[in-house]
């Protein structure tokens, strides 16, 4: 198995580690996009992710990762062997990708040899309770987005064809990234990432060339590099499988309620997912924070992630919604 | 060998650069490859047959047509043995084929974005593949699209070099030499290098860090090559040349007194919020705004050579762009891929049905299969066959036809004429509608291209496109004034609209202008001329048959608008005052 580049040795682009911490300790907030210029740790960031996640407990052939108390998906509770911890899922979907691959098939070797009717489950099945991994998500067709933005309204993927009808969960932390020149990301598909993030490149030299010394000697002895980053990683590790125990025993006080409610009405941003977004971000921000409960600053935190990609378009606006959304910050939490 | 690195003034220069490129990728296959610019021919055969004489022998070569399909690149189920033994059997794609081997794109600059995505992420993967992108392009705005551009080590241009220059080289490396460098190359020390690269990256306005990165690789390779233990000034400065140079974005001043960032005028704050050694994982809110910090380092010498190297390899084209103050990111640095996708007018691929091939509808073998293979052992038993017979029976009622959505895409030109008074708020009236236009375009998937014209011609400022992003960038700051080409502008837009019909879009063209032409095609004043060549370009530009809507911009309706509307068959509208939102409206109802 090839190594990834260690979370923690990413230089800068705290911004984006932040909302991918989030989306580990909080999948509810219901995942990440991540757009920027070439050569900006995206994918890096998101492999990464991998060595952070605490192992999920299923069952040792369960190709769908059934947690132990739900049934067995064709109601074989044999067949799916016995219980074990796996890793979290981190599953890429490739761009080109056949919907026979998303959604799963009929499995043609079955069917040849024995003349049977069995069901080959695909990426969704396999990325069920991780992450689902897009890079360049706005090159992705259009059908196989259709088919995502329906599995992650509902957590199930519902296969009706080739004469197989079956039905399986698939909830999964959606993460996507891609650069904004090579075109637009539809608004439904963009209305379903809880928190988006803008990398760029670092402007400051010094950390310009820490970046290049450190993917550098990665590149050179990756086994090396990775164990030097070992203890930092297991830090961030730690600190997430805290995060996750403590997190749904936080409320949210209620000037914060108040707070989040303001900020949505200041911005402009559209609907109530926003708000509820917001909230269960500043939850899982407080969580990995060891707080006891949810402060304003942790929703300060959050916010820009949070509510970028739901300002209300104004193409006329000449300054990037980063900028928008810093200024009408500014504005909501001086007041 | 070691008078390759001297500095470059001559094409045998230029060859014997191309040559220390390819030992340089044969010494270390980490540095992903090389963007060949060059027509098939015998400097492209020569380099190509160098660089195989220095690699691996028993590496995996591979050619990758620019027109390959998911199923070739990725691998797939491999029909003929499928039905041959009953079982699923898996045919290895071109990308898992060179995944330790070489790769040569032919024909680069005609691959798609997404077969950029995928060869990408393939030269992201761990071991990655060597690839070859041959780039044909004719044009100085065509060429290899940015995704591997931006992966790929070497630009190199073999274009100008000379049969001469073939047949003068001395001996160059040999397969001894890299296997040597080889060994010596994981202890080589960098000293420093990184530095003085990733600061002449910055100088020369290339953004991404991904260069610095391989010129340091580059560097490192060439000591090697050289014997050393460690990168000297001399493979500092070469990796520039080879690297960093001919990735410029801009010039390096004298005197550095721009701050090393991108032209954007607007940053996202998080990016400055980072201190440099933020190795810690937790997040660190707290503001630090000590924008552009890094003026205060002054260059050191090896700073000083490696920019000065660099600036030797500048490709000459990008430098006359540069000097003139354009904004060179679409030449090189960024990305063109946008405009050029294909795959709609192929029609997306929208699942199988049930259906006869034949009559330009594709058999969906595997879909067609699947929908057999149920019926296997029924289907036998009713034949009652004993022995032998095929794994699987196939009937007409099995066929499964591909399906495309053929859907049209629209391209939306605006033609804008920028000349004289009211040039700014034309300007910027058009600029709002190709914004909002493309912000509720990608719903459709349309695309928007604007053409302004004043002074002695037309020029697209927006080639066809559905970025806002890249339209933003490519719109802003928007000259105007001078006279009125307008012939030059109908004969830029029927270009454009031909080039985009040809990719099987409709297209929609907008004018915005008061007719009123007094610059010729061969930009001299002249009012009768110039409106004399403006009605045949627009005779011309109707016999083409896109639809075409003229706007009469000018205060009280001109009759000069109204001609060329007529000789266009295009609508007429009036429209005396900026109005983005009425221009919106109108530009809507031709796409639609």
């Amino acid at each position: 198995m090839t190594l990834a580049f260690p979370f923690p040795a990413i230089v800068g682009q705290e911004e984006m580690k932040q909302a991918l911490l989030i989306a580990c300790v909080e999948p509810r907030v219901g995942g990440v996009l991540i757009f920027g210029d070439r050569g900006t740790a995206k994918s890096t960031a998101v492999r990464a992710l991998a060595g952070l996640l605490p192992p999920i407990e299923t069952f040792e052939t369960c190709p769908y990762n059934t947690a132990p108390g739900e049934p067995a998906i064709n109601g074989d509770e044999k067949a799916r062997g016995a219980r074990v911890t796996k890793p979290t899922p981190v599953v890429d979907l490739p761009l080109g990708v056949t919907e026979d691959r998303v959604v799963g098939a009929l499995d043609i070797e079955k069917a040849l040899r024995r003349g049977e009717k069995a069901f080959e489950p695909g990426l969704l099945a396999r990325a069920n309770r991780g992450f689902l991994y897009i890079d360049e998500v706005n090159l992705l067709e259009d059908h196989i987005v259709d088919l995502l933005l329906d599995v992650a309204a509902t957590g199930e993927n519902v296969v009706e064809r080739d004469g197989l009808s079956v039905r399986h969960p698939a909830r999964f932390v959606l993460v996507g990234s891609g650069n904004p020149e090579e075109g637009e990301l539809r608004p439904q598909l963009l209305d379903r990432f809880g928190l988006s993030v803008e990398v760029a490149t670092p402007r400051e030299i010094e950390q310009r060339i820490e970046v290049v010394r450190r993917r550098d000697s990665f590149e050179r002895d990756p086994q090396a590099f990775c164990e030097k980053w070992a203890e930092a990683g297991e830090e961030i590790r730690g600190q997430i499988a805290a995060a996750k125990k403590r997190v749904a025993g936080l409320d949210a006080p209620e000037p914060v309620l108040r707070k989040a409610s303001e900020i949505c009405l200041a911005l402009g941003a559209d609907g109530l997912r926003g708000e509820l977004t917001l909230i269960r971000a500043a939850r899982a921000m407080a969580a990995l924070d060891a707080t006891d409960e949810i402060e304003i600053k942790h929703l300060r935190a959050v916010a820009p992630s949070v509510l970028r990609h739901r300002l209300r378009r104004d193409p006329l606006d000449e300054a990037g919604s980063s900028a928008r959304i810093e200024r009408g910050l500014e504005e909501a939490f001086a007041g | 060998m070691s008078a390759d690195t001297d500095s470059v003034a001559d094409t045998g220069e230029s060859w014997a650069q191309a040559r220390l490129a390819a030992a340089l990728l044969a010494v270390d296959p980490g540095l992903r490859g090389v963007v060949l610019t060059a027509r098939a021919g015998p400097a492209r055969d020569a380099w190509l047959e160098y660089y195989k004489s220095l690699a691996d022998e028993d590496a995996v070569w591979r050619r990758i047509p620019a027109a390959v399909n998911d199923e070739a690149l990725l691998g797939g189920i491999d029909l003929a043995a499928t039905l041959k033994t009953g079982r699923a059997v898996q045919r290895a794609g071109l990308l898992d084929e060179i995944r330790n081997g070489v790769g040569v794109l032919a024909m680069a600059e005609r691959a798609e974005t997404g077969l950029a995505a995928r060869l990408a992420a393939a030269l992201d993967g761990d071991p990655s593949p060597v690839l070859i992108a041959l780039d044909e392009a004719a044009e100085a705005d065509e060429g290899a699209p940015a995704a591997l551009r931006e992966r790929l080590a070497f630009h190199i241009d073999l274009s100008g070099v000379t049969l001469r220059d073939l047949e003068t080289v001395e001996d160059g490396v040999t397969r001894e030499d890299v296997a040597m460098a080889r060994v010596r190359l994981t202890h080589i020390l960098n000293n420093d290098a990184e530095r003085a690269l990733t600061q002449t990256a910055a100088v020369l306005g290339v953004d991404s860090l991904r260069p610095p990165l391989l010129a340091l690789r580059v560097a490192r390779a060439a000591a090697a090559l050289e014997g050393l233990d460690e990168i000297s000034d001399a493979e500092a400065a070469l990796a520039a040349r080879l690297v960093l140079g001919p990735r410029a974005t801009r010039v390096p001043m004298e005197e550095e007194a721009e701050p090393d960032t991108p032209p954007e005028p607007e940053e996202p704050e998080e990016a400055q919020d980072d201190t440099p050694e933020s190795a810690e994982p937790e997040p660190e809110p707290e503001d630090d705004t000590d924008q552009d910090a890094d003026d205060a380092d002054t260059p050191d010498e090896l700073t000083e050579i490696t920019t000065e190297a660099a600036k030797a390899s500048i490709p000459a084209g990008l430098l006359a762009k540069l000097e003139a103050g354009q904004d060179a990111s679409n030449a090189g640095g960024a990305g063109r891929a946008g405009a050029v996708r294909k795959e709609a007018t192929r029609g997306r691929p929208a699942g199988s049905r049930r259906g006869d091939p034949g009559g330009g509808k594709r058999l969906d073998v595997l879909a067609t299969l699947r929908a057999a293979a149920p019926w296997g052992k029924v289907r036998r038993r009713g034949l009652k066959r004993l022995t032998g017979g095929p794994a699987l029976e196939v009937r007409r009622e099995d066929f499964r036809v591909k399906r495309f959505k053929q859907k049209a895409e629209t391209v939306t030109i605006f033609v804008v004429d920028a000349s004289g008074s009211l040039a700014l708020s034309r300007l910027a009236e058009a600029k709002g509608a190709v914004e909002l236009m493309l912000a509720e375009s990608y719903v459709r998937r349309d695309q928007v291209a604007l053409i302004a014209f004043r002074g002695r011609g037309a020029e697209t400022l927006l080639p066809p496109t559905r970025s806002l992003t890249r339209a933003k960038r490519s719109l802003a700051g928007l000259p105007g004034g001078g006279g009125t080409p307008l012939a030059a502008a109908i004969a830029a837009a029927e270009a454009l609209a031909h080039s985009a019909g040809r990719q099987g879009r409709s297209v929609s063209l907008i004018f915005l202008t008061d007719g009123a032409a007094n610059v010729t095609l061969e930009g001299v004043g002249g009012r009768e001329v110039a409106m004399a060549e403006a009605r045949d370009a627009a005779r011309r530009l109707r016999g083409a048959g896109h639809a075409a809507i003229v706007v009469d911009v000018s205060k009280r309706g001109a009759e000069a608008a109204q001609g060329v509307a007529r000789d266009m068959a295009a609508r007429y509208v009036r429209l005396p005052a900026a109005n983005t939102g009425a221009l919106l409206d109108i530009a809507r109802k031709a796409a639609a």
